[in-house]
């Protein structure tokens, strides 16, 4: 195969020819294709703020510092709110995810043909839509306001716990459950026994890592309305008060990167 | 975990029976047990009750919910096919060339990032330049690149391709240093240049994790990218707001459907690279 | 006691893995199941108790007919048939008491189950059990900190606190050393002994069934070749379950194995 025979022997090659041929097309077409979505995006650029954009970016660092700390006063409510957004939304998206993710898992869902599908779908929809455009519909819904922010959370997170749970009940060990069944035991007492001991580490991963996740979102949230920081960060920029905006930003970044200590810390403490 | 307290020696049968059995609890101190739960049940209370939730709206809202649930069956490609047509484009194409210089400028990084193959300076840097990534939410990088760079979809490309560098790096860098060690060192032990070596001893353990990687942060920057309308950094999002804003539930649905139908198609698309690569 | 009747199992890729097995086993008598791996040994075992659906035939326990029950009177049988499992299958993240006590879970409600609330009489048996096999002092180790021979101690008792009639045991000394093995494996036919329990021991360690057991099966591609007593597994009918090997070795380790196995019992 890769040794081609030449004028001065046979010279030994990783591919032959067509394997080659095929490679480098492959990646012609890459190249091409995103040369094409370049164009496309450089097209719709103003080109001209582009190379004005260091001294714009200057001017705004310029403005923005020293944030304004008196600022945080206003600010210790709207952290309490994203928090709770972030630990609510966990919760409920927890108790959904459950059920579904037991109805998602080939071993354990009552019907493969009808009900495993279903739960599929549910997944894969709340999880391709962003938290943000769940706010937006809800907030359509039901009006502004924290709720509709908890509410996104949780629809957007069910489909993240269900999805990482359903496979880690997929991959137990059946041995323990045979042993379980063979004990005469019900089909709910093998859920309790054979079942839930073994999941229980993957729950608890996910609860926090979610947890850590929803923590970033429900900063945002506030943009499109849904109640926390964001709201503030929402009105500062309106404003075009940098100084709020910079000091803002700290905060959610302090918040982020304390949620990131404390989950792992609670990951390490369980696994 | 437990571990059973050294006390005296362990007790025998005749004590045992008869008395009580319990579970042993998970966290063993007493005091510190109640704390954790009286706190949590504390915390929960409060919580739930500082969220004002105006329930009237709510159940005004029920209607424009069902409508919107309703809304899905009949779903309107047509009228707003322009719009929705151009968004879509324009978010694949953020996707895509995000996705491509993302992936290109995180490899360098991973390298540097990974404390077996750099030295200390450049392992620092490199790090630094990761957790910067991780820790600025894309929405808020999104709404700084467009104060800078003005309204459009170089902002959204330069948002995402810099979030894929702290997604894509962290998980490679992590990946090269649990490689298999003694391959690697078999590859330096021919005495391969520093190049070499990484093409040889390196580059073929860590490939297919990073294909698998690298389609999975495609799907996540498209997802990403329909939200990025909503800040003015181009793409489906603006189409999507403008739908919600003029309660155009059925041009809404349309677009989430889309989404919803590309995003399975990519997981699928993904599913099938995976398997190829490993 | 146990009979089975025509006992036929067809896997749905169209393996014959029971061919119309047809053995009788009396109150009291502890059966070695012989036979090379993919010979039905597993599989016999499994469709007594169900947990493998037989394609056809009968498998009476008693009166009743298992293959014919419904899930509810299923349960209710499957309480009389302890099993010991070849990787233990002890729930690895429950504490060895728990583990003890899941064999009650067919005798108990749902929520005292759930809550751990079990009745002190079944307490009190799965500390005398522990007891017995001498893991008292375990009773609150998770069951994934014991070692193999300690774990297949706790399978016993699970399955000797449903207060069995029947034990299955299925490969119980494959995972262990040889010494483990013929610890555990004198534990259950003294055990059997003790309650006088009968039992069908799944072993593919000939030497070993033959210095414990008093009847030897032998099966070969899902049909009974050998049915008797240890001693008349002669090299022919080893040839005969096994295939051509040569089994002078095998026998003759027997004999001495035998004598340490009884210094040792000593």
């Amino acid at each position: 195969m890769p040794v081609i025979e030449t004028a001065k022997g046979p010279e030994w090659r990783l591919r032959n020819q067509r394997e080659a041929l095929t490679r480098w097309s492959f990646w012609l077409v890459g190249v091409v294709v995103f040369l094409w979505c370049w164009a496309r995006i450089s097209e719709a650029t103003t080109w001209f703020f582009v190379w004005d954009a260091p001294s714009i970016a200057g001017d705004i660092f310029e403005r923005a510092t020293p944030p304004r700390w008196s600022y945080m006063d206003n600010l210790w409510l709207p952290i309490w709110d994203t928090l709770n957004i972030a630990t609510l939304g966990t919760i409920g998206a927890l108790i959904l995810a459950v059920p579904v993710a037991f109805l998602a898992a080939r071993n354990t869902t009552p019907s493969a043909l009808f009900i495993r599908p279903i739960a599929l779908l549910i997944i894969v929809s709340t999880r391709s839509i962003n938290s943000l455009i769940w706010a937006l519909l809800l907030i359509a819904i039901i009006g502004p306001g924290v709720f509709a922010g908890i509410v996104a959370i949780a629809i957007r997170s069910i489909g993240f716990c269900a999805k990482l749970l359903y496979e880690a009940i997929e991959e137990i060990d059946h041995t323990q459950v045979e042993a379980i069944t063979a004990t005469g035991a019900s089909r709910w007492q093998v859920m309790v026994y054979g079942i839930v001991p073994q999941i229980m580490p993957a729950f608890a991963g996910i609860s926090v890592f979610r947890w850590d996740i929803n923590i970033r979102e429900s900063t945002v949230l506030g943009l499109v309305g849904a109640g926390g920081i964001g709201l503030q960060l929402q009105a500062s920029l309106n404003t075009l008060a940098w100084p709020q905006v910079s000091l803002i930003l700290l905060v959610i970044l302090a918040a982020v990167v304390l949620s990131e200590w404390v989950s792992a810390k609670v990951r390490g403490a369980i696994i | 975990m437990n571990v059973t307290s050294t006390r005296d020696a362990s007790p025998t049968l005749e004590e045992m029976v008869g008395t009580r059995w319990r579970r042993p609890p998970l966290v063993q101190r007493v005091w510190l047990r109640y704390a954790l739960l009286i706190g949590f049940a504390a915390y929960l209370v409060a919580a739930i009750a500082s969220v004002e939730v105006d329930w009237l709206r709510v159940y005004q809202g029920l209607d424009r919910g069902a409508a919107f649930v309703m809304a899905f069956a009949k779903p309107d490609f047509v009228s707003r096919a322009d719009a929705i047509w151009n968004g879509m484009v324009e978010s694949i194409v953020i996707t895509v060339a995000s996705s491509v210089v993302g992936i290109l400028i995180s490899i360098p990084i991973a390298l540097g990032a990974a404390r077996n193959i750099a030295p200390v300076p450049i392992y620092m840097i490199c790090r630094g330049i990761i957790a910067v990534s991780r820790a600025l939410q894309e929405i808020i990088v999104a709404i700084l690149l467009v104060a800078i760079f003005g309204f459009g979809p170089l902002a959204g490309f330069l948002t995402l391709s810099f979030a894929t560098i702290g997604f894509l790096s962290k998980l490679l860098a992590e990946d090269i240093e649990s490689m298999d060690r003694s391959q690697a060192e078999a590859v330096r032990a021919t005495g391969a240049r520093w190049s070499q070596w990484i093409d040889y001893g390196v580059k073929p353990q860590v490939i297919p994790r990073l294909i698998g990687l690298s389609m999975y942060r495609v799907d996540i920057n498209f997802r990403e990218s329909a939200i990025l309308g909503l800040v003015g950094a181009g793409g489906i999002g603006a189409t999507l707001n403008t739908a919600f804003d003029r309660y155009e539930y059925d041009t809404a649905a349309a677009i989430l459907l889309l989404i919803i139908g590309i995003v399975m198609a990519l997981e699928y698309l993904s599913g099938l690279i995976r398997a190829r690569v490993q | 006691m146990l009979r089975l009747d025509a006992l036929t199992k067809t896997y749905k890729t169209g393996d014959k893995a029971l061919k119309a097995v047809t053995l009788d086993v009396p109150f009291g008598q502890v059966v070695a199941l012989i036979g090379p791996s993919g010979a039905g040994k597993s599989t016999l075992i499994r469709c007594i108790n169900r947990l493998v659906e037989p394609t056809s035939g009968a498998v009476m326990l008693g009166d009743v007919d298992l293959t014919r029950l419904k899930p509810g009177a299923l349960r209710r049988e499957r309480r009389r048939m302890g099993m010991i499992f070849q990787e233990y299958a002890l729930v690895e993240r429950l504490t060895v008491m728990e583990n003890v006590l899941s064999g009650r879970l067919g005798y108990v409600g749902f929520w005292r189950s759930a809550t751990r609330r079990f009745p002190q009489k079944d307490v009190d048996e799965a500390f005398r059990l522990l007891d017995r096999v001498g893991l008292l002092h375990m009773a609150d180790k998770r069951a994934d900190q014991l070692s193999g021979g300690q774990r297949q101690r706790v399978g016993i008792c699970r399955a000797l606190i449903q207060d069995p009639a029947l034990l299955l045991v299925d490969e119980p000394t494959a995972s262990l050393d040889p010494k483990t093995s013929r610890q555990i494996m004198r534990l259950i036919c003294e055990l059997c002994a003790e309650r006088g329990l009968a039992a069908i021991i799944n072993i593919h360690d000939v030497a070993l069934a033959q210095m414990f057991v008093a009847r030897v099966i032998g099966l070969r591609f899902g049909e009974v070749v050998y049915d008797g007593a240890p001693d008349g597994l002669t090299p022919d009918k080893l040839t005969e379950i096994y295939g051509e090997e040569d089994w002078e070795a095998t026998i003759e380790k027997v004999d001495d194995e035998a004598e340490t196995g009884i210094e040792a019992a000593e």
